[in-house]
């Protein structure tokens, strides 16, 4: 029976006003969800301990009050909640978040491991592929249909020509987009389960930063637009983009 | 300072013109790159030693290119790829593919880099809501936005070298599901025309479509134009949840500007919206807002870009 593993990340809720202050994000008054892909990712984990039993393990890798993401993924049912960290580090690149992740999945003998296509706060998609390849691990990103089978699973990928039914091996790690499911919501038992359970830390190697981040900023202010009030304007606007902005 | 090496993007086993773009990124950090074009056969190599600004080209040639498999590609490509930092298109597979060669080789990958100034990275976060700017302290690999940089010329032409490669394939495609409208993606169109709730039907989405046969647009919906209507597929919808586009020209039409939608095109370079309340939020990020509803606006728009466009 597989030993399944899912990664979820605490992250500013999408509605969230982002404010830059000084030289760095403000994210004092944000609120904070689990990162929207990663709740079908938790219901893939989900779906795939129903097809084959198992045990799943919800993975973070974050400061204490990441707790509350690894006791929402409780109150859905998983088995087992991990976060890894180690209170020196701050501000971690892809390299590091990704060595800190793999131990976690190497520790726990993960055979699948299910995380979110991109966090919501970096937008990157580089840590399902960036584990795989430290697991020399097979991958596949941004699926959008699961089956399981015997010796493996059955997604869907979108490729140029269409979507490609792919089948895969395990051990793989599996980044999923939304579609393929409805995440479930956790149930009165779930929410309770979930307060009384226990978070297990784990410590990491972690290598070197490979970049400094010099600032956060605004994004660039555009130039104040037109506004014209009613459909025979439409003519001036092809002409402008046309004339003035060359898009057309 | 170490090389540049960019990895050509490539579009079933053609060259995709992104990678005039990322030689471009790569003469921004200061060098004629080392380009690698992955495929079964060398043939697309000579339409890259022909961009201007180009150091080398070495045609990475191997069976595993026939279809995107991520671990054999990185594996192939990281064999052929000098080390530096290497430049990838900010695709889908591209930033796939440039996060496998970072953790092989134990470096950092930034995504989805839309400027670059003197040794300064400037990444969005937050989708778009901020910027980070950075500075690598050592070699890394990089991904670059579409249509940031402006694509080089033609050059004198450039060496190619070819390399043979061979991998194992971990993950086997068993069929193609043809995609349901043949239409261009938004994730390729340099234009794009998308349609709301305000649409009302989905119906009237052939009203887009023909603006978008005009322009050579791809058409694109918001998320509640795709949750409510089964016809409107979810590989048409922009945003938090959808795709993220950076065309030239982004016409929105029904779509009131949510916070979520504008997280998907609010970097388009040019915004049209056609919304019949002036106070729609999505006025206030557009270049030109025509408040008017569609029905009195669309027709107008279809006849003078024919005008125009013939
Ligand atoms: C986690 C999360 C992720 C999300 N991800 C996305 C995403 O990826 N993409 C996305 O788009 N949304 C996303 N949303 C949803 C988003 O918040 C909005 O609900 C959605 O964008 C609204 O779509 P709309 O503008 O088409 O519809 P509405 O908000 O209903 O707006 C319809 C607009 O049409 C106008 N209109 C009506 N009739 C006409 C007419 N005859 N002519 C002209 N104009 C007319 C109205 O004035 C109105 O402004 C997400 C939300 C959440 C919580
Ligand atoms: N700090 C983290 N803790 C747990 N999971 C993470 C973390 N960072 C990234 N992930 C997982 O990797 C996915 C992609 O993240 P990213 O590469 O940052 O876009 C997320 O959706 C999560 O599933």
């Amino acid at each position: 029976m597989p030993n399944i593993a899912v990664l979820v990340k605490r992250v500013p809720d999408t509605n969230a006003q982002i404010l830059v202050s000084g030289d760095r994000v403000d994210l004092s008054n944000v609120k904070w969800v689990m990162s929207p892909y990663d709740e079908y990712a938790l219901e893939a984990a989900m779906m795939h301990k129903e097809a084959q039993g198992g045990v799943v393990t919800a993975i973070t890798l974050g400061a204490p009050e990441c707790d509350k993401v690894l006791k929402d993924a409780k109150a859905i049912g998983v088995d087992r909640i991990i976060r890894v960290w180690d209170d020196s580090w701050s501000e971690l690149d892809s390299n590091q978040t990704q060595m800190a992740l793999t131990s976690a999945v190497k520790e726990i003998s993960a055979e699948v491991v299910y995380c979110g296509k991109s966090a919501a706060d970096t937008g990157a998609g580089s840590t399902g592929p960036g584990v795989a390849e430290r697991l020399d691990w097979a991958s596949a990103s941004n699926i959008i249909g699961l089956e399981f089978e015997d010796s493996g699973i059955e997604v869907i990928v979108p490729a140029a020509s269409g979507n490609a039914r792919t089948g895969i091996s395990l051990p793989a790690v599996v980044s999923c987009d939304k579609g393929f499911c409805k995440p479930r919501k956790p149930n009165v038992k779930g929410i309770m389960m979930a307060k009384r359970a226990q978070v297990e830390v784990l410590a990491a190697e972690i290598p070197a930063s490979g970049i400094n981040i010099v600032s956060h900023t605004p994004p660039p202010q555009k130039a104040p637009g037109q506004t014209f009030d009613g459909a025979t304007n439409v003519p001036a606007v092809v002409a402008a983009l046309r004339n003035d902005a060359n898009v057309i | 300072m170490s090389e540049t090496v960019v990895i050509a993007e490539t579009k079933q086993g053609m060259l995709h013109s992104v990678t005039a773009e990322l030689v471009s990124a790569a003469n921004a950090l200061g060098s004629a790159p080392t380009v690698i074009i992955p495929g079964t056969s060398d043939s697309a190599a000579a339409a890259v030693a022909e961009l201007a600004g180009v150091g080398r080209v070495i045609a990475c040639v191997g069976d595993c290119f026939s279809t995107y498999d991520a671990a054999s590609w990185a594996k192939a490509v990281d064999t052929c790829a000098p080390a530096g930092i290497v430049v990838c298109a900010a695709s889908q597979n591209g930033k796939d593919l440039a996060s496998r060669l970072a953790a092989r080789r134990s470096i950092s990958v930034v995504q989805d880099v839309v400027a670059i100034d003197g040794s300064t990275l400037t990444q969005p976060i937050f989708s778009g809501k901020a910027m980070q700017n950075i500075v690598l302290s050592g070699d890394a690999v990089i991904s670059i936005r579409a249509n940031t940089f402006a694509a080089v010329g033609e050059g004198d032409g450039a060496e190619v070298t070819v390399m043979n490669q061979s991998a194992d394939i971990a993950t086997a495609v068993r069929e193609m599901i043809a995609k349901a409208n043949e239409r261009l993606d938004v994730a390729e169109a340099d234009i794009i025309i998308s349609g709301g709730r305000g649409m009302q039907d989905p119906v009237n989405f052939v009203d887009l479509e023909r603006i978008a046969d005009a322009l050579g647009a791809a058409v694109g919906a918001s998320r509640a134009a795709v949750d409510t209507w089964d016809e409107i597929p979810h590989s048409m919808q922009v945003g938090q949840t959808g795709k993220t586009v950076n065309p030239s020209l982004y016409i929105a039409v029904g779509i009131s500007g949510a916070i979520q939608h504008l997280a998907g095109m609010r970097t388009s370079k040019y915004i049209v919206a056609i919304n019949k309340d002036a106070e729609a939020p999505i006025f206030k990020h557009a270049d030109y807002g025509i408040v008017s509803t569609w029905e009195e606006a669309l027709p107008i728009l279809e006849s003078e870009l024919k005008a125009l466009l013939g």
